[in-house]
């Protein structure tokens, strides 16, 4: 049996902690951490989108920017945008969009900007775990919360919630983000090699991760509002 | 809903499409072999009015610090004007970026390429092999003939020699081969009313809600899996494309092989 190095089983994941709120200027907020990996995400929005050649005269446009903290790594990140958090702002915000009702907010922006102040794999589920609870801080209605996870195969084992040392040893790395309610997947990615009865399997372990951030990303939403009296 | 999104869907009720492809159909593809001769190796893939140039060129350059002993392959793609008016000159944007990093995840995590084989020097002199993708016109479905051009010029290219005394590449063809082992192929999938249609031309995306590309290899595994675009999909549709994306790449990578 293989031996998880941080001596977790194999459906579990890392030590989550999730706190809203916590940006003083941002119209929602959301603190996100899966072990070491740490995510800050800020929400602006529905607000007006300038220049006004953005704008859709139908629907609101989302405007998502992943960004890692040069100190968030072992060796420094360099600042600015690269192709790899060119591709994750991209497939953040298409795991995001799904949810939002964009039809009822025409010619504004929702932007989302995530930073990953602290990076030990799976930065972009996190980001995307802690800007999904921004969007719901600010109060925009959505279809579901949207959660975010990966999971991978090691020696004929399923993985939920690979750490750094673990995805060198995997045979795949598969993030997936999901809406528990609707039962419907928003972001899936892999690289590896496995076959099509595993990736079926690893979905299956990465969807019963995202019902555990659910529970998680709920409670957090009520320890903000249910102290502030928001029904 | 546009009038030409209605028509889309009313037809694919019917289980047809508008150019009369069935769901499952992939446009006509065709490839040519080695139509720029300066590079180590090149291709050309034609589907339906989407056409692609893949060049492969190679340098000798220092390995990365955590890979001394490894080759390393980097696939860019340049989105220029002359295939689409909504292309814009400047450098590489979400979608161009975008592509480039499916091809390479494609290619990178099928392991099809040797990297060990391509080490000169360890720690010092390395092989950089260098995919560019050159869109020639865009009527859909960028992602799988730029994957399939992409490998195709892979296995069509030839090394050329790096003269150590010099320190210098010597760019003429030598008779070996890149060292693949592979071919991975990329099948696309248009989601349109929570329907998968393969391979979606130019009209079909601009109804299409979002996409779903699965890259598999010889083996029938599957090594690359990226979603893109507003949609959502159920656990169904995503076992439907991984069945359907493995026998359409069998077909594909059958048509590579005959044509190298």
């Amino acid at each position: 049996m293989y031996k998880r190095t941080d001596g977790r089983k194999n459906d579990e994941t890392r030590p989550i902690k999730m706190k809203v709120g916590v940006l003083k200027h941002a119209d929602g907020s959301a603190l996100v951490s899966i072990g070491k990996t740490m995510a800050l995400a800020a929400v602006y929005g529905p607000r007006e989108l300038n220049p006004r050649h953005m704008q859709e005269s139908d629907r609101a446009i989302v405007q998502c920017n992943y960004t890692m903290a040069p100190f968030s790594t072992k060796e420094r990140v360099r600042p600015g945008p690269s192709r790899r958090s060119t591709e994750i702002s991209k497939v953040t915000r298409e795991a995001l969009e799904p949810a939002l009702f964009l039809r009822d907010f025409p010619k504004t922006t929702i932007d989302v900007y995530i930073v990953i102040l602290q990076a030990n794999a799976g930065t972009r589920t996190a980001g995307i775990n802690a800007a999904s609870l921004a969007l719901a801080d600010a109060g925009i209605q959505m279809r579901d919360l949207v959660t975010s996870i990966a999971a991978g195969k090691i020696e004929g084992h399923y993985m939920l919630d690979l750490n750094g040392d673990e995805e060198e040893e995997t045979d795949c790395d598969l993030p997936i983000a999901y809406m528990p309610r609707e039962k419907k997947f928003t972001l899936i990615q892999m690289d590896g090699n496995i076959t099509k009865d595993d990736m079926k399997q690893v979905i299956k372990t990465a969807v019963k991760g995202c019902e555990t951030l659910y529970e998680h990303q709920r409670k957090a939403l009520r320890e903000k509002w249910s102290k502030e009296g928001f029904e | 809903m546009n009038i030409q999104t209605k028509y889309i869907i009313s037809s694919l009720s019917k289980g047809t499409r508008l150019d009369g492809r069935k769901p499952e159909e992939h446009r006509k593809i065709e490839i040519e072999i080695g139509p720029i001769e300066q590079a180590e190796g090149s291709a050309r893939v034609r589907m339906g009015g989407t056409e692609v140039i893949a060049g492969v060129k190679m340098n000798a350059g220092e390995p990365f610090p955590d890979t001394p002993n490894e080759g390393v392959l980097m696939v860019n793609a340049e989105f220029s004007p002359v295939a689409s008016p909504e292309f814009e000159l400047g450098p590489p944007r979400e979608s161009a970026i975008e592509l480039a990093r499916i091809v390479d995840r494609g290619i990178r995590e099928s392991h099809c390429i040797d990297t060990k084989k391509l080490c000169i020097k360890a720690g010092e002199k390395v092989w950089m092999v260098m995919v560019d993708i050159q869109p020639l016109s865009q009527d859909g479905n960028l992602i799988d003939a730029s994957g399939i051009a992409a490998i195709t010029a892979l296995k069509a290219a030839k090394m050329v020699k790096y003269e150590e005394s010099e320190d210098k590449v010597i760019y003429e063809k030598t008779e070996h081969s890149v060292p693949l082992t592979d071919i991975p192929v990329p099948v696309t999938f248009g989601i349109i009313d929570n329907k998968l249609i393969v391979d979606p031309d130019l009209d079909e995306e601009e109804s299409m809600d979002g996409r779903l590309t699965m890259t598999t290899n010889e083996a029938g595994n599957i090594c690359a899996i990226q979603k893109g675009g507003i949609c959502s999909l159920t656990m169904e549709m995503i076992e439907e494309a991984a069945e359907i994306s493995i026998k359409k790449g069998k077909e594909i990578r059958a048509l590579i092989k005959k044509s190298l």
